[in-house]
């Protein structure tokens, strides 16, 4: 249907010289936006705002109950069957995957859309390696006798883990749509922001591990 | 300048507009009337108008569940409702009034407003807005199945544990009430993001965030103050899910949990929404007030850091809800101060609008009846809110009917009277007609004299030791009198409120043809533009100079510093300069409004799926539910947010090509190039149109 195309296409063809150069001369400037940054950008640093209070409402209560001194409680402290040289190398994986995703975003501002989906692929790669690591972590556990109801401590553990996994995993549906698009044709240029919106919240998910890594497994 | 006119809209993942066909299964809906048009709208106005329309619902099914307990207690050892019933009635009321009547209200007041206010053409994300809606329709219909399915929640509208684990409560009720809340809050994550993003975003060319309608900022910050509150609330059921579903035991005591973690991580969430619930309704009042004073709102810019002191301020006061539990002495200190120095900025707010009506002409319509009200009623409950700083004295009022009187206070006298208020000034900017002022006043004098017979008598019983929640009481206690004076005051408040929606029908019937764009003579950019707002809200996005800027359209001081009217031949000048500065800053694009679309309504039919699969553990059903809510956000963003109309059917109503013609309107040649799919038909009547040039 050309009908429908031909004014998406200028959307398309207009949107960089519109917004970049108009966002410096002021207000009067045609569709450029009050702040300079675009909605989508901006929303989605205004939604990791809010999930900074998830995470830290989540960190919160696995530290309050890890301090707890619980008499005859069930099952082993969840600090005695840390792996930390496993969880390193996990988090490693998932700091690398924040590397990569840089790459992916400067390949397609590039206009390089072969790197781009490497580096997409290499991205998701790295973070499912680290699901997938979380996923043997848990049944390790499971195996050492540390169910999710077993004692306080894993409870909050398995909420706290669990829930930045499921982030991650959203990350990586995020991650592997933008690949489609790309091999579909519609992940431009112009539209690179598509991409670094979506790293945004990767790397987000990266920080937060950061935290989760150090307070939960390292101090004690 | 609406950013929202020609670029795509797509979530983040959105695929380029330049894609083949949606996916869909359904035809793009065109249709601007009929029920269609509304399950598709993606108009912030008919958003705002169902979101309007769900609270007032709500309030009357909230209100009859206050007027079921005071019935029961209006007599000792009342006998209208069972212990069971009771509970179920008091915590529906309390959820009901909270998170499905003020919440929604302010939502719609801010969905209409803030996009008019600040010379937008729509939010940033349209369909992210029709989402919260249906989203927010959602969580209530989880809610209130509950009275079908077996019993609403019957744990207080804050839920406290260990009352409402699976030992205390066995029943399904409390987990109506957490998948409800969790839906709801959904929404309102969505909708405040949606709402920052355009308060931000969208303003109109010279609209500094220091000349922004007061509405608009104090909006904004109960928009930021719901994006950090909700996900607190978030973790809270979840936990308490975890514990109830899967046998875990975060607030259980007797395996080492914590109850008073629950009550941190609500009261968390519970005080900054407090902010939330009043903070946008003082943006109304102060709306209302300069206009009906004939002078600018006094110390405009105190009122905003005032406001964002709130703001702040709002997070580090939770734990006075919190004094009885036993916190220690040092955390109960901290919090009595911190409680007491939050007065100081609501104290300045009240100050300011004392000063704005100060040496002002005041007319005292419904509108500015409803917003003094607020300041007097609002007092009050900031008043004895003062006294629950101080904790000896708070454990004497601590789950007395004193805190009942404190919150209605603030949340009826302030927020209801505030909305009230709101509808009145407002209503034939939406509606096209101006509700009765006879009606009105009415209305108000007896919502204010039941408002005070009702909970004036419940400071009293309060000090007198009655508790609340509690479902009868003995004769011999003399608590009688009171709680009968009280009871008659719940009914003259819904007399009061049914006289409301009398207005609303007969002001409607005997409405004019025509309504004045600016019947109070206001002061902000909404009331610039036609009544009721077109669908288009500006014609030409105006450049903003000063904050009123409407007001300073109008007016003009003379030498001796006092307010004239400007001179016709003057102010036609002026017009025309300001146009043509409008249609510059406007570069002539055409107005593209996005696309009506079945997706959000679709997608949010996932949610309700999985609630109920989670409730009754149908787990194969919660992941169907899941796979709707996938489904329908990935239909979506192959969906290009905007669609060239088709060709103009010649049997469609005159309304739609009146609008259509208006797409070209601003400026022929621009318009010509930049939407090509445009009929032609468009494009000629625009050439012809007299307010393109």
């Amino acid at each position: 249907m050309s009908v429908t195309e031909t004014p998406a296409d200028q959307g398309t063809a207009a949107a960089p010289i519109d917004r970049a150069p108009h966002a410096e001369t002021g207000p009067a400037a045609g569709h450029a936006t009050s702040t300079g940054l675009s909605n989508e950008k901006l929303a989605m640093w205004v939604f990791l705002g809010s999930e900074c209070l998830l995470f830290g409402g989540l960190i919160s209560t696995f530290l309050l109950l890890r301090s707890r001194e619980i008499e005859g409680q069930r099952g082993p402290d969840v600090s005695e069957l840390y792996d930390i040289p496993f969880t390193s190398v996990s988090s490693f994986v998932l700091l690398m995957s924040s590397l990569t995703m840089v790459l992916a975003l400067a390949a397609i501002q590039r206009g390089d859309q072969q790197r781009l989906r490497a580096w997409l692929v290499t991205t998701a790669l790295l973070g499912s390696t680290f699901v997938a690591g979380q996923v043997y972590e848990f049944t390790a556990f499971v195996r050492e006798g540390l169910g999710f109801t077993t004692n306080l401590q894993s409870s909050a553990f398995f909420v706290l883990t669990g829930f930045h996994g499921v982030h991650v995993t959203i990350g990586i549906i995020m991650l592997m749509s933008l690949f489609v698009m790309s091999l579909r044709g519609s992940l431009t240029r112009q539209r690179s922001e598509t991409v670094e919106i979506a790293g945004l919240y990767w790397h987000f998910v990266d920080v937060v591990w950061i935290i989760i890594f150090t307070v939960v497994y390292l101090i004690r | 300048m609406a950013l929202t006119e020609s670029r795509p809209l797509e979530l983040t993942t959105g695929v380029d507009a330049t894609e083949d066909q949606p996916l869909g299964a359904f035809t793009r809906p065109r249709g601007v009337t009929g029920w269609r048009s509304w399950l598709t709208t993606v108009d912030h106005k008919k958003i705002g108008i169902m979101y309007g329309a769900t609270a007032m619902t709500f309030f009357a099914i909230g209100g009859l569940e206050a007027l079921l307990i005071r019935t029961q207690l209006m007599q000792p050892n009342g006998q209208v409702l069972s212990e069971e019933a009771y509970n179920q009635a008091f915590t529906m009321h309390g959820t009901t009034m909270v998170f499905l009547v003020i919440m929604p209200m302010l939502a719609a007041f801010a969905n209409y407003l803030i996009p008019i206010m600040i010379g937008a053409r729509d939010v940033a994300f349209p369909r992210l807005n029709a989402l919260s809606y249906w989203i927010f329709l959602m969580g209530a219909i989880v809610l209130y199945a509950s009275f079908f399915l077996g019993g609403a929640p019957d744990g207080g509208w804050f839920g406290y544990v260990p009352n409402t684990s699976i030992t205390f409560s066995p029943g399904r009720n409390i987990d109506f009430w957490i998948f409800g809340l969790q839906i709801t809050g959904i929404a309102s994550t969505v909708g405040a993001i949606n709402l920052i993003v355009t308060c931000l975003n969208l303003r109109a060319p010279g609209m500094t965030l220091m000349r922004m309608p007061i509405f608009v900022w104090m909006s904004m910050i109960a928009q930021f103050l719901l994006l950090f509150a909700m996900p607190i609330i978030t973790v809270a059921l979840f936990l308490l899910m975890f514990d109830r579903q899967f046998g875990a035991n975060f607030f259980n005591p007797q395996a080492g949990g914590d109850p008073v973690l629950w009550q941190h991580l609500f009261w968390l969430f519970g005080h900054p929404e407090v902010y939330i619930l009043i903070l946008p309704a003082m943006g109304i009042v102060s709306e209302i007030l300069p206009v009906f004073s004939r002078k600018p709102l006094f110390g405009y810019p105190v009122m905003v850091f005032s406001g964002i002191a709130i703001g702040f301020m709002g997070w580090g006061v939770w734990a006075h809800h919190m004094f009885a539990v036993g916190l220690g002495p040092v955390a109960v200190s901290a919090f009595s101060i911190s409680t007491m120095f939050i007065a100081v900025p609501t104290g300045v707010k009240i100050f300011n609008w004392i000063g704005t009506m100060w040496g002002g002409s005041l007319r005292l319509n419904t509108p500015a009846l409803f917003a003094i009200g607020f300041i007097a009623m609002f007092t009050i409950g900031g008043l004895s809110g003062v006294t629950h700083s101080l904790s000896p004295h708070d454990r004497q009022q601590t789950d007395t009917y004193y805190v009942v009187a404190h919150f209605h206070y603030v949340l009826f006298g302030g927020s209801m009277f505030g909305l009230m208020g709101g509808f009145y000034y407002w209503w034939p900017k939406v509606f096209g007609y101006l509700l009765s002022d006879k009606l009105g006043k009415w209305n108000f004098w007896l919502w204010f004299v039941g408002f005070n017979l009702a909970f004036g008598p419940m400071h009293l019983l309060g000090l007198q030791g009655m508790p609340r929640r509690i479902y009868t009481y003995d004769e011999s206690l003399g608590l009688t009198a009171l709680n009968t004076l009280s009871t008659v005051g719940a009914f003259i408040i819904a007399i009061a409120t049914a006289l409301f929606l009398v207005n609303v029908v007969v002001s409607r019937r005997h409405r004019p043809a025509t309504m004045a764009a600016d019947p109070w003579d206001g002061r902000s950019l909404e009331w610039s533009i036609p009544s009721p707002t077109p669908h288009y809200n500006f014609l030409e996005v105006p450049v903003v100079h000063s904050v009123d800027d409407f007001w300073h359209r109008k007016y003009t001081e003379d030498e001796h510093g006092r307010l004239v009217k400007i001179p016709p031949m003057q102010a036609e000048a002026i017009a025309e300069a300001r146009a043509d500065e409008d249609h510059a800053a406007d570069h002539g694009h055409g107005i593209h409004l996005p696309s009506q679309s079945f997706y959000p309504f679709v997608t949010s039919l996932g949610l309700p799926v999985i609630a109920f699969g989670m409730i009754y553990q149908a787990y194969v059903v919660a992941v169907i539910g899941a796979f709707i809510l996938i489904g329908g956000l990935y239909a979506w963003t192959l969906e290009p947010s905007f669609e060239p109309p088709p060709p103009p059917d010649p049997l469609d109503d005159e309304h739609a090509q009146g609008d259509m013609a208006l797409v070209g309107a601003s400026n022929p040649a621009i318009a010509a190039t930049e939407t090509p799919a445009l009929p032609a038909a468009g494009r000629s009547s625009a050439a012809t149109d007299g307010q393109g040039a």
